[in-house]
């Protein structure tokens, strides 16, 4: 049996698309569970480390999400963000991240279904890249080295 | 290239006499054959301690970063960019560089001749036009210099200086009839996995001694996003996933902003080719917003100005 489900870390904008997963929460709109969401103030201020760190603490895709182009509360915030994650989706998927991974979306925070449909396709289109394991540190983790262990320890005591 | 070593001489001469500049930055005779070093000339008696030869591909706009005086200085056409970039950057004002432009051949790769010579120690190495004359305890060789050039000088297309108050000699031709991304294409065609993995070989020599980044004349933070600590975004050790992280870092820092000089590849103590992740970012940059960096002074860096019809096809 294949229990994995991905965990995506959604950066959404404040202003909109936060705004639209809260709607989509109060409409009963079903989405998958599979996204944490992380409040930032504008998809402008999205740090490509931010999209790094969370590949690297084990995040299996990465989804950020912000305001039409024209809508931003702070008037030209995601042109520049536009910008940013042309160059920074072309070059992450050149050095060998899987299409899938990085997601990036326009919704404003009336779109409630629009949020709910995207997070759906979102996390099928993880699910079908499958777990990252490129960014996840290759030395022995803790749980790695002592899993075998206590069980072993649970073996012998019965 | 030897021509201009005269031509320098005199106008650091003339220059420091009429008190124009505080200082010039040039290059020196190096202690081994094939490192032309970087001086700074400060009395009009040491100025003839300046040299121009194949050797001087180090970039000198790195040691413009956040002067307070005035200073003058050798640029070949790479070098220009990179000042033109850092006037738009406000790290000096343009009156305070006076810029010795020095068209450029490429500039020779001191590796590429210790490979030809497999071993066998140079102790002169002189010039003659389109030759290089190799000597050292018995043997004797000449070489193409064509053929040793530095590996972004020979796909080069802007060795004449964007900007500059005075030229050391004619302008040279560019060259056209060179692929600059082909190395980028061959990784573009493989699979994810394969990308991957290339990188992961091409990287793993990396001691993470940052030479890189202290080589680069973009490069200017306060604080470098390595040396961070709270939140530390990049973890410190050797770990393939921490050297990736730095690299892909590095590189991002230079989108629009790289003109592909080669200081980082020329510093790298082991000869990891980084250019092949900053050249990506270029050739990105000039096809999705037609723009090469360095080449004006006025207009804006791409990642620091947008169109509302930039493309956004990969946005849901």
């Amino acid at each position: 049996m294949n229990s994995w489900e991905p965990k995506i870390i959604a950066f959404l904008c404040n202003w909109c698309s936060y705004g639209a997963a809260d709607l989509a929460g109060v409409s009963r709109l079903p989405y998958p569970a599979n996204i944490r969401v992380i409040r930032v103030p504008c998809s402008g201020r999205i740090n490509p480390k931010f999209i790094l760190a969370a590949l690297r603490h084990g995040a299996d895709g990465v989804w950020v999400s912000g305001c039409h182009p024209g809508d931003c509360h702070y008037i030209e915030g995601n042109y520049y963000a536009r910008r940013k994650f042309a160059l920074l989706k072309n070059f992450l998927e050149y050095t060998g991240i899987e299409p899938g991974r990085l997601h990036f979306s326009w919704i404003s925070s009336a779109e409630a279904s629009k949020f709910a449909e995207t997070a759906r396709e979102v996390v099928e289109a993880v699910r079908s890249v499958g777990p990252a394991r490129h960014f996840i540190k290759t030395k022995p983790m803790w749980d790695d080295v002592e899993a075998p262990v206590n069980a072993a320890c649970q073996a012998e005591v019965g | 290239m030897e021509a201009y070593t005269k031509k320098i001489r005199e106008a650091a001469q003339r220059l420091l006499a009429e008190k124009k500049v505080d200082g010039v930055i040039g290059f020196r005779q190096g202690t081994i054959p094939m490192m032309s070093e970087p001086v700074f000339i400060r009395h009009v008696d040491q100025v003839n301690q300046l040299v121009w030869n194949s050797f001087c591909g180090v970039n000198l706009a790195n040691y413009l970063v956040k002067r307070k005086d005035r200073v003058a200085v050798v640029a070949k056409g790479c070098d220009s960019r990179n000042i033109v970039l850092q006037i738009q950057e406000n790290q000096f004002q343009r009156q305070q560089i006076y810029i010795l432009g020095a068209p450029c051949h490429g500039m020779v790769d001191r590796r590429k001749v210790w490979a030809f010579l497999q071993g066998r120690e140079p102790v002169q190495v002189t010039e003659n036009g389109s030759q290089l004359q190799v000597s050292g305890k018995g043997f004797d060789e000449v070489l193409p210099r064509q053929e040793f050039l530095q590996e972004n000088c020979r796909i080069c297309t802007h060795r004449n200086p964007v900007l500059y108050d005075e030229l050391l000699g004619e302008e040279v031709p560019e060259q056209s009839d060179v692929d600059r991304y082909e190395d980028v294409r061959r990784v573009e065609a493989m699979t994810p996995e394969e990308r991957w993995r290339h990188f992961e070989d091409l990287l793993a020599p990396c001691i993470r001694c940052y030479a890189c980044r202290n080589a680069c004349p973009m490069c200017y933070c306060p604080t470098c996003f390595v040396d961070e600590s709270r939140p530390q975004w990049v973890g410190k050790t050797l770990d393939a996933t921490d050297t990736r992280t730095f690299h892909l870092l590095r590189a991002f820092h230079l989108a629009g902003r790289c003109t592909d000089c080669g200081a980082c590849e020329r510093a790298c103590p082991m000869n990891i080719p980084v250019r092949q992740l900053t050249k990506k970012l270029e050739k990105d940059v000039k096809a999705l917003y037609g723009y090469e960096a360095g080449l004006v002074v006025e207009g804006r860096p791409p990642l620091d100005t947008y169109r509302p019809d930039d493309p956004q096809d990969f946005i849901k």
